[in-house]
């Protein structure tokens, strides 16, 4: 089979993005109404929900923490998620993921504040289209921020990969699956740290650095639509300017 | 003059960098004054406040809160406090210290769903919080309508020297219990209630906005949302 270009001479990709564009992004927050917190988002095709329950006790009892909570999460597919039906029994591939993202929003969360309890993350994905990972740890960070948990930064979590030798930001489906190497990371902004980074494919030394970059810089605008997710829904449409006027 | 100033923020930001002293939800990072919470900073002189718009209910000790009996042993009730923490009233705070479990009938005093007033004794995050009953306004709730709603708001709801909660209560007849972990129970005239219970949604939905006595006021005397 003779495999299509992915990305054409003057640097145009099959849906149309430049190697730095992103793909549109919506968020919502508090979308389901009986979680103790949600949100959804929509990166490019990829629609996800995720929900947070808790902090509430800890069942079974052996695994309670005494000075700390416990962190679980679970990234679903649904059946309908893809094109083929997918078993909605969780795959290997889902538990590893379900594993990243808790490592992934562990570092953000102030998990000392709420000793012998458990926070549920769930991460639900309705639409798949690449990148799925990233996105979901972006909609649970807001989902635990909605939920009111303390956490010391958002996380945000974008990928970056390599397709036709080129690097490019943010992979969709066809690019993840007939390019040569995808990277998600996820981070959190403020504190400048990474909490997520994986990769697969072959780069170079050269590759590897300027896809991590990209990564980061796509990351930040990806913070940025959080952010304004986050204050329209608590502060609403009167708060244009963060700063309020002073007063005595 | 002492200048206030406030600010939104969310989880991350820099509140403010300097020497202050800090309440919760705040963390300090070098000289950096960080927000744990979605919610409204407060920087006074020398002082940074964060009140959160959302998040569950932790116990303070001499709290009152709405609890409701979830079980029964031979020692004392556990009561849910809509908390991440279950409460647990020891039966010798009823009984007295005389109490022997083999003579006194637990379940006498309070049965499995039954609402209670009661004080958070003790709290220190290793066990559960300890409740207490004795004291005015404790005890029982006999009965009345629930309400829940977000615990971070219930300031909001009894406002400025309870200002708020008296207007509400004033113009629609209705008595109100409130605990501060989010549970408020209404006793008083149906159509009180009703009016009560959208107040309440009001508060609720609108915690943040400035004008929110006057917007309740105007729903209460004209009916208008």
């Amino acid at each position: 089979m003779e495999k299509r270009k992915l990305i054409d001479e003057n640097g145009i990709r099959l849906d149309g993005r430049k190697w730095n564009e992103l793909r549109p992004i919506r968020m919502e927050i508090g979308t389901l109404k009986n979680a103790d917190g949600s949100a959804y988002i929509e990166f490019g095709k990829n629609k996800i929900v995720a929900a947070v329950y808790g902090p509430k006790e800890v069942h079974p009892k052996h695994e309670v923490l005494p000075d700390r909570a416990v962190l679980r999460c679970r990234y679903h597919m649904a059946p309908f998620s893809v094109e083929e039906r997918k078993n909605p029994a969780p795959s290997r591939r889902e538990i590893e993921i379900s594993k990243v993202i808790r490592e992934a929003l562990e570092p953000a969360i102030a998990m000392e504040d709420y000793p012998r309890t458990a926070i549920e993350v769930y991460v639900e994905v309705l639409q798949s289209d690449g990148g799925s990972r990233v996105a979901g740890i972006t909609a649970s960070s807001l989902a635990l921020a909605d939920a009111g948990i303390n956490m010391r930064d958002l996380v945000v979590g974008c990928s970056a990969g390599i397709i036709d030798g080129t690097v490019v930001l943010d992979l969709n489906d066809v690019e993840d699956k007939e390019g040569s190497g995808d990277m998600p990371v996820a981070f959190m902004p403020n504190l400048n740290q990474i909490t997520l980074l994986q990769v697969d494919g072959i780069y170079t030394m050269e590759q590897f650095k300027q896809a991590f970059e990209l990564a980061i810089e796509g990351g930040k605008k990806v913070y940025q639509m959080q952010r304004q997710a986050l204050i329209s829904k608590f502060f609403g449409n009167k708060a244009p300017s963060e700063e309020l006027e002073a007063r005595e | 003059m002492p200048r206030l100033i406030r600010k939104f923020v969310i989880p991350g930001d820099v509140i403010a960098t300097g020497e202050y002293r800090f309440g919760n939800y705040i963390e300090r990072r070098n000289n950096k004054y960080i927000a744990l919470r979605v919610g409204l900073a407060e920087i006074g002189k020398g002082e940074i406040k964060l009140n959160p718009l959302s998040g569950p209910y932790i116990p303070h000790v001499d709290d009152q809160v709405i609890g409701k009996v979830i079980d029964i042993n031979p020692f004392g009730w556990q009561v849910d406090i809509n908390s991440p923490f279950f409460g647990y009233l020891p039966a010798t705070f009823v009984f007295g210290k005389e109490f022997s479990s083999s003579k006194d009938e637990l379940s006498s005093r309070f049965k499995i769903g039954d609402l209670m007033m009661a004080k958070i004794e003790a709290f220190d995050r290793t066990r559960d919080p300890q409740l207490s009953v004795r004291g005015p306004g404790l005890g029982k709730i006999p009965k009345g309508e629930i309400v829940k709603m977000s615990p971070t708001k219930i300031p909001r709801l009894i406002g400025r020297k309870g200002y708020m909660i008296n207007m509400i209560a004033s113009k629609t007849g209705c008595e109100f219990k409130i605990g501060l972990n989010g549970l408020i129970v209404l006793t008083g005239p149906p159509e009180g209630i009703i009016k009560a219970v959208n107040a309440i949604k009001m508060v609720e939905q609108e915690a943040h906005s400035a004008e929110l006595a006057k917007k309740i006021q105007a729903y209460l005397s004209n009916g208008e949302k």
